[in-house]
């Protein structure tokens, strides 16, 4: 009841403008346009026939990889400003993985809880500093290029948006898929599996876009307060988050993806968002 | 509030030279190289 009932509609259309390019999807061959020089908010493969722009965690990698560049100002920069207008609000409504993993969910079964598991949250921020910026860093070839470790071992959006996609219309890519590519898609079907009973795993325990993200929850212009005035600390919005977050304590917690559940579920009205522009206005 | 969006209004700046010092140094020609070609790795080729 405390679900908001468009929150799929915002998601859908994301899915579908971060995926224009939907030729791609018969012809089996990806986007090469200069949109692809920008990064899109959400995670989503470059390497998908539908992508019309680039993924933020694989170009992290491929600058940070690269001979040239150790340090992406440039990627960096785009995810801070991503942050700092939005925070989390991109993996409750922007990105496609995370819509994903929420349909998923839909699947009728028994659904577990998430609470017990806290302490995995944590790997998200491992799995951004070590695949994504260390490993890519140090690890080099003779030339100086690092592989882009997250994408390559871990990352389970490659399958499903990038090889399944061009491997059913694609003969030569479907006979170049070896072992990397069945451990990939392990990880993808264990993915797919957890979302059905847990929601959002790969967001609560292993993005690390979501990681990066989350740093500026407590410093987004959206943001979310709480009116102490109103709230009787009844625990209504924890009890509805599937977050695990105590919202009338934190509303702006790190693991909050801004569904707006709690906004719905407070009988008291008191959990607010907002898009504060200025020192006392907000819009 | 006020101090707050001081702070947010600070790292959106920061981010917006971040940006401009990345395309200026251009990191933007990488990204695009890596985007428009078939990531191997992305899709489980190696």
């Amino acid at each position: 009841m405390a679900e908001n009932k468009n929150r799929w509609k915002i998601q859908a259309a994301a899915t579908l403008l971060t995926n224009a390019h939907l030729t791609g999807f018969f012809t089996g061959r990806i986007y090469r346009g200069k949109f692809k020089a920008v990064c899109v908010p959400g995670l989503n493969c470059y390497s998908c026939p539908g992508a019309v722009g680039s993924c933020p965690i694989g170009s992290l990698q491929a600058v940070i990889g690269s001979s040239k560049f150790k340090f992406s100002y440039y990627i960096v920069g785009i995810l801070i400003l991503f942050g700092v207008l939005l925070g989390r609000l991109v993996c409750g409504f922007l990105c496609p993985f995370g819509w994903f993993q929420e349909l998923l969910h839909k699947i009728p079964s028994k659904k577990l809880s998430t609470q017990r598991l806290h302490a995995l949250t944590w790997l998200k921020y491992g799995i951004l500093l070590v695949f994504v910026i260390v490993l890519p860093l140090v690890v080099v070839d003779e030339v100086g290029m690092g592989d882009p470790w997250f994408c390559k071992w871990l990352c389970p959006a490659g399958v499903l948006e990038g090889a399944l996609p061009l491997a059913l219309v694609d003969e030569g890519i479907r006979s170049a898929l070896g072992w990397l590519f069945t451990w990939k898609s392990c990880l993808l079907i264990g993915v797919i599996t957890l979302s059905v009973f847990f929601y959002r795993p790969f967001c609560k325990w292993l993005c690390p876009l979501g990681a990066f993200y989350a740093l500026f929850n407590k410093v987004s212009f959206y943001r979310y307060s709480v009116d102490h005035d109103r709230c009787s600390q009844c625990g209504a919005c924890s009890k509805v988050c599937k977050m695990d977050v105590a919202v009338y304590r934190t509303p702006n917690h790190t693991e909050c993806i801004r569904c707006g559940d709690c906004i719905r579920a407070c009988p008291h009205e008191a959990i607010r968002k907002s898009i504060t522009l200025k020192g006392e206005g907000s819009l | 509030m006020l101090r707050k969006n001081r702070r947010s209004t600070f790292i959106l700046l920061i981010a917006a030279s971040m940006i401009a010092a990345g395309v200026f140094r251009g990191e933007v020609q990488t990204v695009l190289a890596k985007a428009v070609n078939l990531c191997l790795e992305c899709v489980g080729i190696g």
